[in-house]
């Protein structure tokens, strides 16, 4: 029932730069950067996607451009799911803030700018929410050496 | 003095020192304050109940009040954000106190060696026992338990000390 929900998706999404392709019983999309808005727009309004499950990003530190960020959605209604996948270059991580559509893209927005170092443009507090103040690079990134520790508290001895 | 002892011929007064009768009598009254962060906090629970019961050895109830205990177990994982928090209160313990390092999150970081983990303890505050184990078994919880309770017999008691 719910393939027939993305079917009709994927016809209406492709184009525009987008790239609809089914994977692992999900619609994963392809997009730039700039079609992100209208097409959460499109998802929200038109086809029901009501909950924002995540965004993320992933680190290819060998290509270019080197981050994708990925967003997820889920409809409650017809419980099925989508993928956004945008490249983003390490020059300029800047991606846009769905906080206007989405209350809980907040704090995972900032998790991610933590982890990743990516920009959300619109979200205006992205102040670290699981690191601490002062924590300096971002831990996910490929090249943030693994066993490099930033105490707080001065050690003994 | 007593008629009834000066006949039976009991003891009225013994002799001790004092190091020893103070250490007795604080092994058996270890006053634990749980510091709780992560999954081994069930491995705490079950030893602090009724199978393996820490009552036994005089440590069985929690205080939840760092000034009102002696020994601070720490049980799980510490992470770099948590670290001035368990600093803090173990400056606010009072003397005499023990450290407790239990598991081997606490003790050495454990399997966590990244950007977010303490590695051990002890490179914040002194530690006096370490148990190992992911999670710890109850039996080396209560071997611990013996091992703090055999260190604090045999220690010295000064009654005013350096920081006292």
């Amino acid at each position: 029932m719910s393939q027939g929900l993305l079917e009709r998706l994927r016809e209406r999404l492709d184009g525009d730069g987008r790239e609809p392709v089914f994977a692992h019983g999900l619609l994963a999309v392809q997009l730039p950067r700039e079609a992100l808005l209208d097409t959460v727009k499109l998802l929200k309004d038109e086809f029901g996607f009501d909950m924002f499950l995540d965004v993320t990003a992933v680190d290819w530190p060998k290509r270019e451009p080197r981050f994708d960020v990925v967003h997820h959605f889920y409809s409650t209604h017809d419980h099925v799911r989508v993928r956004l996948k945008m490249a983003v270059t390490e020059a300029d991580p800047v991606v846009d803030s769905l906080v206007d559509h989405y209350g809980s893209a907040h704090f995972m927005e900032r998790e991610c700018h933590d982890m990743f170092g990516i920009a959300f443009r619109g979200n205006a507090d992205l102040r670290p929410i699981l690191l601490y103040e002062g924590f300096e690079g971002h831990p996910l990134r490929k090249d943030y050496p693994k066993e490099l520790e930033q105490p707080l508290v001065r050690y003994r001895e | 003095m007593n008629e009834v002892n000066e006949k039976s011929g009991a003891f009225e007064y013994l002799t001790t020192r004092k190091d020893e009768l103070v250490g007795w009598a604080r092994k058996f009254s270890i006053f634990p304050y749980p510091f709780v962060t992560a999954c081994c906090a069930m491995e705490f629970m079950s030893v602090s109940s009724t199978m393996y019961d820490t009552d036994r050895f005089g440590a069985a109830l929690p205080r939840f009040s760092p000034r009102q205990s002696d020994l601070l177990m720490v049980v799980g994982t510490i992470t770099h954000k948590q670290a001035p928090i368990l600093k803090k209160v173990y400056e606010q313990m009072c003397e005499p106190k023990w450290v407790m390092a239990f598991g081997v999150c606490a003790s050495s970081g454990g399997f966590y060696r990244n950007y977010a983990a303490l590695q051990g303890i002890d490179k914040i505050i002194p530690v006096d026992v370490y148990i190992p184990g992911c999670p710890p078994r109850p039996e080396s919880v209560i071997d611990g338990i013996m091992q703090l309770q055999d260190k604090i017999a045999n220690a010295s008691h000064p009654i005013v000390n350096e920081k006292f």
